[in-house]
């Protein structure tokens, strides 16, 4: 049984060497993160993607958020929302505490944005549904 | 007397399968109603708020309204007639016709068509039907429960809860939960693998130290009114608790990821022949079912891992239920051993030789280095290589057929052979 505890664990036994799963394709390579003077060496990506991504999560992991925020309307009581980019993980606590701030009282739709340039990120928060504007 | 409506095709469910179904029999110029149940098209993706979807389709990351919203609003300009709040009481089949009884806002209606597209999508496993023992009380959801109230009712159905099962929406929910505030105290799955995709894994639980508990399973549940808390055991390797293992895990909610099963009610009304190894219709491969003029698609038809090949799906079936007349059929088979959970189309039509067809499958275990040998009375056919196979992640081969290889009475089997993870 691997749980996440033991996989930190023989990783800190290890020394700071780190196992990036690739989540780039379906292959699923496991990559070997080796630091060194230079930065990180990999092992065990079958492309030049798979280096690009674990040097990302190890240094600048980022990632698109999805969520809801409430509204003002009974029929519809959240909407979804989300990044309309990509934004450092380490913002997204912030970037959530944005959103509990927000009650949306316009009937917007697809795109439309919710919040410009949420925590400085230069990344807006947008509408991702018509449930507010479409009958169907 | 109930009014009689004639449409040339009418499709049954508006989520993916059902919308892409219509609109590509509405493009090969067939009369097409679009039936739904509920008051808003889109099936189950209103709720898949999460992104990811349409990569394959549209290159981007849609999320799953905005993936919907790319089929919904190509309807204003199609001829599809769309019926919401619909439900569909009884079919009869009659010679060259289905006969639709449904009851919608206007009362009841009766429609006519030529071929019918069954795009009833699937059904959650529930507690009842995993074994789940313990005390009648409130929170415990399967994951499309909780899903509902937390993204369309806007209501958090937990403060602590544990997961069970490691499907995709399982995982999805566990994020998504955590995001909303509540915690996750784990996912524990019975099987020595995660059924999820590896993405979701590393991005939905891993992020979020969520710990993921293989082997393990919920034996029984505790509350009054409410879940008060979980039993947890270890399991064998034939999935079967060890007693003396047992650990008490306080939680409010217990939400269920364990497994979805297509929807068949209606099918079965029509004595469509079903695949007890998908659980869904036998077709060929126009997702055409053992009935003449009754097609299935979608999750109905197998469950799907990505709404792309759902979209696929319901285009095959649509453009296919378009086409009149019907020409007579001379079905091959198509079999799969155990090495491969099944493979989609069980049948190929004979008429239709050398041209291209697409077969979906998943293999029975995670294997690398895989081949997958197509097979005709023991002669190899095709074969071709797969550098990994998971059973969460479906795989398709696009091949296509002689008459010499289509020709006799025994099917072509699917055999895959490659490098099983040890366990």
């Amino acid at each position: 049984m691997r749980s996440n505890d033991t996989i930190k664990e023989s990783e800190s036994l290890r020394g700071a060497v780190r196992e990036v799963v690739c989540i780039v394709c379906p292959n699923g390579c496991r990559i070997e993160c080796t630091p060194g003077r230079d930065g990180y060496t990999f092992a065990g990506n079958k492309c030049k993607r798979g280096a690009e991504y674990a040097k990302a999560e190890l240094t600048r992991p980022m990632r698109t958020l999805t969520s809801s925020v409430l509204t003002v309307f009974p029929d519809a009581p959240v909407v979804s929302v989300r990044t309309n980019g990509e934004i450092e993980k380490a913002t997204i606590p912030d970037v959530l505490k944005e959103l509990k701030r927000v009650t949306v009282d316009r009937r917007i739709q697809i795109g439309d944005i919710v919040i410009e340039n949420v925590c400085g990120t230069g990344v807006n928060i947008v509408c991702t549904t018509d449930r507010l504007v479409n009958p169907y | 007397m109930v009014p009689m409506t004639r449409y040339d095709v009418a499709v049954i469910g508006a989520g993916p399968a059902g919308l892409a179904a219509a609109l590509a029999a509405d493009k090969e110029g067939a009369s097409v109603l679009l039936i739904e149940r509920e008051a808003r098209l889109g099936g189950i993706l209103k709720q898949c708020i999460h992104d990811g979807f349409g990569l394959v389709r549209f290159g981007e990351k849609l999320s799953g309204p905005e993936y919907a919203e790319r089929f919904i609003s190509q309807l204003p300009g199609s001829g599809v007639a769309v019926s919401t709040l619909s439900f569909v009481s009884g079919i009869e089949r009659v010679g060259e016709s289905c006969y639709i009884t449904l009851i919608t806002r206007e009362g009841i209606k009766r429609v006519q068509t030529h071929s019918l597209v069954l795009a009833t999508g699937c059904r959650e496993r529930t507690s009842r039907q995993i074994g789940v023992h313990g005390h009648h009380c409130a929170g415990v959801f399967t994951a499309g429960s909780a899903q509902y109230y937390t993204n369309i009712l806007g209501k958090l159905p937990t403060r602590r809860c544990v997961i069970l099962g490691s499907g995709d929406i399982g995982l999805i929910m566990a994020r998504r939960l955590t995001l909303e505030g509540a915690e996750v105290v784990g996912v524990y799955e019975a099987k020595p693998t995660p059924s999820g995709l590896t993405r979701n894994i590393s991005q939905c639980l891993n992020d979020f130290d969520i710990p993921l508990h293989t082997s393990k399973t919920v034996t029984r549940v505790f509350g009054d009114q409410r879940l008060a808390a979980v039993e947890i055991s270890d399991v064998d390797e034939r999935m079967r608790p060890i007693p003396g293992t047992e650990t008490i895990v306080e939680c409010d909610a217990l939400i269920l990821s364990v497994g979805l099963i297509p929807e068949n009610e209606l099918a079965e009304t029509l004595h469509v022949p079903i695949d007890p190894k998908t659980k869904g219709a036998i077709v060929d491969e126009n997702n055409h079912s053992l009935i003449d003029g009754v097609f299935a698609c979608g999750n109905a038809l197998h469950v799907n891992d990505l709404v792309d090949y759902v979209s696929e799906s319901g285009e095959t079936a649509g453009r296919a239920a378009a086409k009149r007349p019907v020409t007579e059929r001379d079905l091959a088979g198509i079999a799969c051993n155990s090495s491969l959970l099944y493979v989609v189309p069980q049948r190929v039509d004979k008429n239709a030789a050398n041209a291209e067809r697409t077969f979906y499958f998943r293999s029975s275990c995670d294997m690398d280095d895989a081949t997958l040998t197509v097979l005709k009375d023991g002669q190899t056919l095709h074969t071709k290589y797969y550098a990994h196979l998971r059973p969460p992640e479906m795989e398709h081969l696009r091949l296509t057929l002689t008459i010499d290889a289509l020709d006799g009475s025994s099917p072509l089997l699917f055999h895959l052979e490659g490098t099983k993870h040890a366990q």
